[in-house]
């Protein structure tokens, strides 16, 4: 495609491919933009009808009333918490098989690869009806832990996969190198293929967080007094006033798309995607 | 050099494994137990007889099926054009791939409430269509007599969950030569030739990937269902839901648990069957 390119005809086509791009692009942002105008709307404009379709009055009424009612700053703090637990511990038990997986030839090394695909093809969130049953028999029903416990098992078979291709991502040579130095394995790891691994296992963990920021069935099946944030507000959806639900849909939204933004780069790294 | 036996790829393997079979493996057989099975230990049909006698029970396979139907289709064809327009490298492309990529980080939730938003009967559709001319009253689109509930979540569930089915097809396309492509340019064949004839058919593997990922995640909406459509739509994930949040009934609710696990198993081996081509199930 890149070499030649007939001028007048292939003109026309980079147009037309440009407007579709546009388009979808548009087709993807509107959306947002007017979930950000509503939330930003003072609060009988929330109610009005027809609604401005510009920022003509902006006011964070709507927001500072979301954010006040009762529970929801517990919530966020819920949230927060669920969503820390659930990034260290699948990093710390799923980078380890990441990094078996992209260094060592074993016995078994494509039964646990299919075990982690497979894995994925079942909706793990489901099982919190059964470990409902379990967590009440082990106390820990309700807790932010529980919740926590059932995300990362949402999220390791990503990590573990992601992790996998980080490390396949970092030469060989340099951990040999270092072990050739006097380095043991552990120490190659440590000192010279962990802090390369840093930046896409730093995006592998702010991606977990993003998931479990935004899983919701799950924490509204684990939860009754410890809600996180999107469990509080399915719960509550349909007796909650119109601005509630604008303001929470908006304050869902933001850190995801900050997240995604700081880790763009990676994205798709991620899915062992790198875009030439 | 020693062949001796090797622990360390096992010993790391460990706690993954065991973690899987504490919250996932043990958790499943859990649910059928669940199912089948009362508080006396005796094994019953009477949960299943509930779940199926239930008044909602086949408005929500109803509703959960024609959601796979019509999302699925339209979702490959849009993800197919983005990825298609990623894989062109457009000037500005690094921009496009963010934007399109920007779904990826929203919650079902938060997409649901967005598009309550543009449906609500005070909300933007009805606002646009006001200020067009065509309406000058607020219809009220989110009705369960009518078949716009449906719609707006369909079209929620699109604009949500695109972005996933094009990461796997951009991973797909990236991996064919381009030197397929010229060789079919160079015989005359035309663009959407090339696509239909060459593009397709290498890209088989990573349709099939999407297509697994794609009904899974189908089987649970939830959220999305009840932020846009409320009491006007059930689909099994929210009978699940209801069961055990609403009713308290674990079993019941495990069996629906234990219905969406089937049918998901099902759908991956359907697709395995149909479309052929295994290896390469990354992602």
């Amino acid at each position: 495609m890149e070499q030649t390119r007939p001028p007048m005809s292939q003109r026309i086509n980079r147009g037309l491919t440009y407007l579709v791009a546009l388009a979808i692009a548009l087709w993807i942002l509107i959306p947002i933009y007017l979930i950000a105008l509503a939330a930003f709307s003072p609060r009988q404009l929330v109610y009005s009808w027809p609604k401005p379709l510009l920022p003509t009055s902006i006011s964070i009424e709507t927001m500072r009333f979301f954010l006040t009612s009762y529970g929801v700053l517990a919530s966020v703090r819920n949230s927060v918490v669920v969503a820390v637990i659930t990034l260290f511990l699948s990093l710390l038990i799923g980078a380890p098989a990441g990094y078996a997986l992209a260094r060592y030839v074993f016995r078994g090394h494509h039964a646990f690869q299919l075990l982690i695909l497979s894995t994925r093809a079942f909706p793990i969130v489901i099982l919190s009806i059964p470990m409902a049953v379990t967590f009440i028999n082990w106390g820990l029903y309700d807790t932010v832990l529980s919740v926590a416990l059932v995300h990362t098992a949402m999220a390791l078979p990503t990590t573990v996969l992601v992790t996998s291709s980080v490390f396949i991502g970092i030469p060989k040579e340099l951990e040999e190198a270092a072990m050739t130095l006097g380095c043991n394995r552990l120490q190659a790891v440590l000192r010279v293929v962990l802090p390369l691994a840093l930046p896409g296992l730093a995006a592998a963990a702010i991606f977990t967080f993003v998931l479990s920021w935004n899983e919701v069935f799950a924490a509204a099946i684990l939860t009754l007094q410890n809600r996180t944030l999107p469990a509080k507000m399915v719960v509550q959806l349909n007796e909650s006033p119109i601005p509630f639900r604008f303001a929470g849909g908006f304050f869902l939204l933001v850190p995801s798309l900050l997240f995604i933004f700081a880790i763009r780069k990676y994205l798709f790294n991620l899915w062992g995607v790198k875009l030439k | 050099m020693r062949r001796r036996f090797q622990w360390e790829p096992y010993i790391l393997l460990l706690p993954s494994t065991v973690y899987l079979m504490l919250f996932f493996a043990w958790p499943m057989l859990q649910a059928f137990e669940l199912a089948f099975r009362d508080e006396n230990g005796v094994w019953t049909l009477e949960f299943i007889q509930r779940m199926v006698n239930d008044v909602n029970f086949w408005k929500a396979v109803r509703t959960t099926f024609i959601l796979i139907v019509t999302i699925i289709p339209l979702q490959f064809l849009l993800a197919l054009a983005m990825a298609l327009l990623v894989n062109a490298k457009l000037r500005g492309s690094d921009l496009f791939v963010y934007i399109y990529a920007l779904p990826l980080a929203i919650s079902d939730l938060a997409a649901g409430i967005i598009w309550f938003a543009i449906f609500t009967e005070r909300g933007y559709l009805n606002t646009v269509l006001y200020s067009l001319g065509i309406l000058d009253q607020p219809y009220i689109f989110l009705n369960y007599q009518t078949a716009w509930p449906v719609v707006a979540v369909v079209l929620a569930e699109v604009w949500r969950a695109t972005s996933i089915v094009m990461v796997v097809l951009v991973a797909g396309l990236q991996a064919i030569p381009r030197e397929y492509d010229e060789a079919a340019q160079v015989f005359g064949a035309g663009w959407f030739t090339r696509l239909w004839r060459v593009t397709l058919p290498l890209l088989r593997p990573s349709i099939q990937v999407a297509l697994i990922l794609r009904t899974i995640l189908a089987f649970q909406v939830f959220a999305v269902v009840l932020a846009v459509a409320g009491q006007a739509l059930t689909v099994l994930a929210a009978e699940a839901y209801r069961w055990y949040g609403s009713w308290r009934n674990p079993h019941v609710a495990a069996a629906y648990a234990a219905l969406i696990l089937v049918l998901s198993l099902g759908t991956t081996v359907f697709y395995l069957r149909t479309l052929q081509v295994s290896e390469e199930v990354r992602v």
